[in-house]
């Protein structure tokens, strides 16, 4: 699995196109459920934490707050994966952040007009969509290298994955928590408050993540996300571990 | 008096980290030692106040006046991005110093949520100049206080023998979890 991974990871940073092209013809279809379980952005590469320990105190929040992210994911990933030539290098950053914030705009208008309950729910967050670093990760490491097809499906892939961790996480807070699911009353005996908390949201999501890694029977990542961070190269903390490497051999 | 509540409040009650989750990225990656702890949260402070003193006055004389306040997200994104790039210009063409500290975490700062996290909170709670100046203020010492604290506290959990499944960000993150609930004790303290 993990060899699998850093293929894939391999073959889109080469700069020969067609490789690229060889692998999506292999399986486009790949890039779609790589992002569901084996790259779970949230459970196997930990990216966006924020959100995912901040607003899964309902599993409803969750959901919203997954597909919210999805649907800003899918079409950021699309526009630059059409734009990723016209773009600069040098203020590619910027550019995408900008782009990212304009979904971002438009997912909190839509949300306003037809949710308004969950709008309200999620407050700040869903302006912090912005800042996600999943969303920017992936357009950083796949979209503007990759097709416009790639992108939208790895988009896809991604932010399911993303919903299904955050759905995971809002159940068992919101059914240890308050003894409901959904709103409907479980009836348990016991409850324990601390869940919906914000000690729980830590805890819950650092039990999560130990059971994931041994069920898939690998070890647990030393780091937070910090590999796909598009600031990784900046980050003292990551380049004490890794970065180093890669000056070397670069 | 109002002031100081909104300060204690932003660092113990409401603490971005702990109580918030914003800014967890950071937090759980440059928590590893005391020093580069320290630097981060510096860093964070000064951002944060610097780009409040920023959007304020954009968002109450700009967009405000034509009815843009939903433009805000892009703004202020825009802004703290802008404002990272151009301290770092400046602190490593005029104050080689401090540049030397804190450098390196600024690039960091740009896509941490707590700086775009504060500004946007400081204009949805609607406070003024000063309170929003005070509240970033708050959010960036308790930032640092978490981070110290959690510094401590990790050096500790690195060296136990925890079992195999719970090694790394798992056994990590349960040590926050235990440091928040200890900040829960001061929920409620200004009401």
């Amino acid at each position: 699995m993990a060899d699998n991974a850093a293929e894939t990871k391999k073959s889109a940073s080469a700069p020969e196109k067609e490789q690229v092209r060889k692998k999506n013809k292999k399986g486009v279809f790949g890039e779609f459920t790589k992002g569901i379980i084996k790259e779970n952005p949230t459970l196997v590469t930990l990216l966006g934490m924020c959100p995912t320990l901040a607003v899964t105190v309902m599993a409803s929040n969750g959901i919203g707050m997954g597909l919210a992210t999805t649907f800003v994911l899918i079409c950021s990933n699309l526009v630059i994966s059409l734009l990723k030539n016209v773009i600069p290098k040098a203020v590619r950053l910027p550019c995408f952040i900008v782009i990212i914030a304009s979904f971002v705009t438009l997912i909190e208008f839509l949300m306003k007009g037809y949710l308004p309950e969950l709008y309200d729910s999620l407050g700040l967050y869903l302006s912090l969509i912005t800042v996600n670093c999943i969303i920017l990760g992936r357009a950083e490491a796949f979209a503007s290298k990759n097709g416009v097809l790639a992108s939208v499906l790895d988009a896809l892939g991604m932010g399911l994955g993303f919903t299904l961790a955050l759905f995971a996480m809002g159940s068992i807070r919101e059914i240890i928590g308050t003894g409901k699911w959904f709103g409907i009353d479980l009836h348990l005996p016991v409850t324990m408050t601390l869940f919906i908390m914000s000690a729980g949201g830590f805890f819950t999501l650092g039990v999560i993540i130990a059971l994931v890694n041994r069920i898939a029977g690998r070890s647990a990542p030393a780091e937070v996300g910090c590999a796909a961070c598009p600031n990784a190269a900046n980050c003292p903390s990551y380049n004490k571990t890794e970065g180093k490497k890669e000056a070397v051999s670069e | 008096m109002t002031l100081i509540v909104i300060l204690l409040n932003a660092i113990l009650v409401d603490n971005f980290v702990l109580s918030k989750f914003m800014g967890i990225c950071p937090f759980l990656g440059v928590s590893k030692k005391l020093d580069s702890a320290v630097g981060m949260g510096a860093a964070v402070t000064f951002v944060m106040v610097c780009a409040t003193l920023c959007t304020y006055p954009i968002y109450t004389f700009i967009l405000v006046p034509m009815g843009l306040e939903y433009l805000k997200t892009i703004a202020f994104i825009l802004i703290i991005a802008l404002f990272v790039q151009l301290v770092e210009m400046i602190l490593k063409k005029k104050v080689q110093s401090l540049y030397n500290a804190l450098g390196v975490y600024l690039p960091l700062i740009t896509t941490n949520c707590a700086v775009l996290g504060v500004t946007i909170l400081n204009v949805d709670k609607g406070f003024g100049f000063t309170e929003s100046l005070i509240n970033s203020l708050g959010g960036g010492l308790g930032f640092s206080l978490a981070l110290v604290i959690f510094s401590g506290v990790r050096s500790r959990v690195n060296s136990a023998d925890v079992p195999k499944m719970f090694k790394g960000v798992p056994a990590t993150l349960i040590a926050a979890s235990i440091v928040s609930l200890s900040f829960m004790g001061f929920s409620g303290l200004f009401g």
